[in-house]
């Protein structure tokens, strides 16, 4: 649609062509959060990130750069609008944006943010809709505001039994002066007729029958594929190979090198061929006949990193809490507990596999790009060419996982050197073998944790030492490694009066970054694991132990940012025990554990049920609980509930990331292998009705998953388990 | 390279490729059939499940010229409307989340159900095992096989 900068930077103040256009501000801490991530280069011209356009059909159209990877967000966005803009659900959709960030002010999808971002700012442009509706038919009809009524894309006067479609109100309502968004009405939430309700996620029909577009199926006329060799070790080049015998390949075309590059886009440079199909280009790539040059990294080993951790894990570190006297306490004649964690590097794997397409037209660059953040691929790409952003138009297209992966922009700053040296549309693909061993991989990290439980049973001193390859270490080495890497574990949510937190950064030359639920992935296992060790070294039920220390104070307020609410996740913790029958006695040889958590601004808590036989077990059963606050679409926090679980368990039961001699080891699903069918535990997800603000979801039910694994097979076998994959001892 | 005759989907096709170029990347690009997916590459996977004389099989691992004259389904033959009972009950139960792997585990679901119209679970279990699902949609996979069995499909309502 032909709309201009202008029409859309006025947005709140005047209307398109024809039409009603709302400019919508998102809100939240991730929308100011991105403002200062490293694909947010400039500041953004005008403060809207996402327009409602009403149009003289009376449809509406939500514009919102929101990428879809299977969270559904096009369905939840659509429902919030038509809820208080009274109009049906399937008369709205929702367009992903151009990457226009002159139009708008944030591109990024990730950390949970959506809907927490969408959720007031689109009830408020809904409202918009649905108040200058009523008030144009109230001025056409010559009858006061009140006697009005807005309900199903229309408004009634039922007095003269007068009806209008708000598409016929368009150019009425266009003229109307616009109500301060924060003083809209909106409706009563026990008023909701699609907020709260399930409702089927409209990019599931295509996703059926094969048409679904994701950027591997992106096809242009007269395109040719791509592939690179990378050097499997990190840092290192190609010292020799042979063009020529890719070149004999049928259907290869050129083949060419293209350097390694550093800042935030963290290539790794490599030969790239350029070939008719996908299939031509691998076998082209095959036939290089490669001699590396072995970088720096050609000494890491996944064991030297680990050796690296556990020793960091002992040194005192950067404190990030300190309350009370934790030394007093572990020095006195207290009950004590030690224990060490450890979880491995782990890849994304998302099922799509990196990959991306670009047509450079001399100055003029259009990319179909799988990207969490479209605008990050366009100031790549244009940084790589030496062009200003606004010549590369980015389409996003529908992604086959995220999970963080498609948030960086080494894809695309590959393509982008590619694109410029083939002049036709390319498209660069990634093996399955690429994407594993150039992933920006999860940290490896130790932990030690000390405690002490007084007379009474009661913990007394929490002292954890968080020793990380952390992602801020890999991304700018001048910056404070702890940053981004304490999530969760300063939050400590147990009322113990003597904690401590500090931090110790390992340096290494492996990529690393945000992988599904980021530090809270290993913070959490470690916090609900040792809660449950102390319970034990009390004596007391898990349960009521973690019951026992989670007190809210009349006058409680949040110590640090992103503190839970104790109460909501007592909640949480209640409801998981009710619904999982806790109190209720299981077999020799087989337990329940349960952990509890916040994250990304919701509560979970969840209960595993296992099987323990030898040194094999099976986990029977999963019961989650959640308070998201306002749900928007049970069905899709059900499924990001279950989806969340699955991936959770793929790490503490199978997947690990080595390394040796520099390089990944694992290079396909038979290395790294995801949970599958028959491995998968039924699921129960219950959920809490709330009227707070809504949290995320896409990651905040995978941090209790792990934890409470483990804390059942301890309570079914006496061991326990504190490094990820879970490995169990023959008894 | 030798031009090879293919039936896909009921349509007649000849395709000029290398004789061992996998069925895969004959779907995909030369044919823009793209709903069959590239996963791994090794069969590890099943997003390139496709049906060849109504057995499921891995295209990654099958040379073009295997399947010459051969009966191809791809997902975008499995029915002209989304009205195969597998792919509704793949609606009925909001099976998919990023939708990657889908066209590979309905393929996979509706060879069983033509062999073992009413499979129990670990029938189920053995016939999608090689089927990954990284959002983990698997309890609704199974759910929406035992679903398309009972032909209980209802009309597109969420579950």
């Amino acid at each position: 649609m032909a709309i201009s900068r202008r029409q859309f930077v006025m947005g709140g103040a005047v209307a398109g062509a024809g039409a009603l256009v709302i400019g919508v501000r998102l809100s939240g801490h991730l929308v100011r959060a991105q403002e200062s991530d490293p694909g947010a280069k400039k500041a953004a011209p005008n403060p809207f990130d996402a327009y409602v356009h009403v149009k003289p059909d009376g449809h509406i159209s939500l514009i919102v750069a929101k990428s879809e990877m299977g969270q559904g967000i096009k369905t939840g966005l659509a429902m919030i609008l038509a809820e208080e803009a009274e109009v049906d659900f399937n008369s709205v959709s929702v367009e992903q944006a151009e990457t226009r960030p002159d139009i708008y002010a944030h591109m990024g999808t990730g950390g949970s943010g959506s809907t927490q971002e969408n959720f007031t700012p689109l009830r408020q442009a809904g409202a918009t809709v649905r108040e200058l509706m009523i008030t144009a038919a109230a001025a056409r009809w010559n009858v006061p505001r009140s006697e009005c009524e807005a309900k199903k894309g229309s408004v009634r006067h039922e007095k003269s039994d007068r009806k209008a479609g708000y598409g016929e109100l368009v150019d009425a309502a266009v003229k109307l002066p616009r109500p301060a968004p924060e003083k809209v009405e909106l409706k009563d939430e026990n008023d909701f007729q699609l907020i709260g309700h399930a409702t089927p996620r409209v990019d599931i029909p295509s996703k059926v029958n094969g048409s679904a577009q994701f950027g591997i199926d992106v096809r242009v006329p007269e395109m040719v594929f791509a592939m690179v060799a990378r050097c499997p070790t990190f840092g290192g080049k190609a010292a020799h190979f042979d063009a020529g015998k890719a070149k004999a390949i049928a259907g290869v075309r050129e083949v060419f090198e293209i350097p390694a590059l550093g800042a935030d886009k963290f290539t790794a440079g490599g030969v790239a061929v350029v070939a008719d199909s996908t299939w031509a280009a691998m076998k082209g790539r095959e036939a290089l006949a490669i001699t590396w040059a072995h970088g720096a990294a050609v000494s890491e080993s996944s064991d030297g990193m680990r050796e690296a951790l556990r020793a960091a894990a002992k040194k005192s570190g950067k404190r990030m809490r300190n309350d009370g006297d934790v030394d007093a306490v572990l020095s006195n004649g207290a009950k004590k507990v030690e224990a060490v964690y450890e979880m491995p590097l782990l890849a994304h794997a998302t099922m799509e596999p990196m990959n991306i397409t670009a047509h450079v037209r001399g100055s003029d660059v259009e990319v179909w790009a799988p990207t969490q953040a479209p605008d990050w691929v366009q100031g790549t790409v244009a940084s790589v060419l030496g062009l200003k952003p606004d010549k590369v138009i980015v389409h996003t297209t529908l992604m086959g996982g995220g999970f963080g992966r498609r948030y960086m922009a080494d894809f695309p700053a590959e393509v982008a050197q590619i694109a410029k040296v083939v002049g036709k549309p390319v498209q660069l693909v990634w093996t399955r073998e690429d994407d594993m061993t150039h992933d920006f991989y999860r940290p490896a990290t130790c932990h030690r944790l000390q405690g002490a439980v007084g007379a009474q049973g009661r913990p007394v001193a929490w002292f954890h030492t968080l020793a990380s390859t952390s992602i801020r270490g890999y991304w700018d080495p001048k910056a404070d490694p702890a940053e981004g890497e304490s999530g969760g574990a300063r939050q400590m949510p147990y009322a113990i009066a003597n904690v401590r937190l500090e931090f110790n950064g390992v340096t290494s030359a492996l990529p690393r970054a945000w992988w599904r639920s980021v530090e809270h992935s290993f913070n959490g296992f470690v916090v609900e694991s040792f809660i449950d060790e102390l319970a034990a070294a009390a004596g007391q039920d898990p349960a009521q132990f973690r019951r026992s220390l989670l007190v809210k104070p009349p006058n409680w307020k949040p110590k640090f940012e992103y503190d839970p609410d104790p109460a909501r996740l007592l909640g949480v913790l209640n409801l998981v025990a009710e619904k999982s029958g806790w109190a209720n006695p299981l077999p020799k040889g087989k337990g329940r554990g349960i952990a509890c958590y916040h994250s990304f601004g919701s509560y979970f808590a969840e209960v595993a049920e296992v099987t323990v036989t030898g040194s094999e077990f099976k986990i029977d059963r999963i019961v989650a609980a959640v308070d998201c606050g306002q749900i928007v679409n049970p069905e899709s926090v059900r499924s990001q509930t279950e989806g969340a679980i699955i991936y959770g368990l793929s790490a503490a039961l199978k997947n690990e990331i080595t390394i040796k001699n520099g390089a990944v080891e694992q290079t396909n699903f038979d290395g790294y292998d995801p949970l599958r069918i028959s491995e998968a535990p039924p699921i129960e997800v219950h959920l809490v009705t709330s009227k707070e603000d809504p949290g995320g979801m896409g990651e905040p039910a995978l941090p209790p998953i792990a934890p409470a694994v483990a804390n059942a097979i301890f309570a079914a076998s006496g061991q326990r388990l504190r490094r990820m994959p879970f490995q169990l001892k023959s008894a | 390279m030798a031009a090879i005759h293919l039936v896909i989907n009921n349509n007649p096709h000849e395709v000029d490729v290398a004789s061992d170029m996998p069925l895969l990347w004959v779907l995909r690009d030369r044919l823009n059939l793209t709903g069959t997916k590239y996963g791994c590459g090794m069969g590890l996977c099943g997003a390139c499940t496709v049906h060849v004389d109504g057995e499921a099989v891995r295209a990654c691992q099958t040379p073009v010229s295997s399947v010459a004259a051969k009966k191809i389904t791809t997902i975008e033959g499995l029915s002209a409307d989304n009205t195969h009972p597998v792919q509704r009950a793949w609606i009925a139960e909001q099976v998919p989340q990023c939708g990657y792997c889908q066209p590979g585990q309905i393929m996979s679901a509706a060879a069983l159900l033509a062999k073992s119209p009413k499979p129990s679970d670990d029938q189920i279990d053995a016939a999608m095992g090689g089927n990954l699902c990284r959002c983990g949609m698997y309890g609704r996979i199974r759910r929406a096989i035992h679903r398309a069995s009972a032909s209980d499909v209802g009309a597109g309502k969420g579950a």
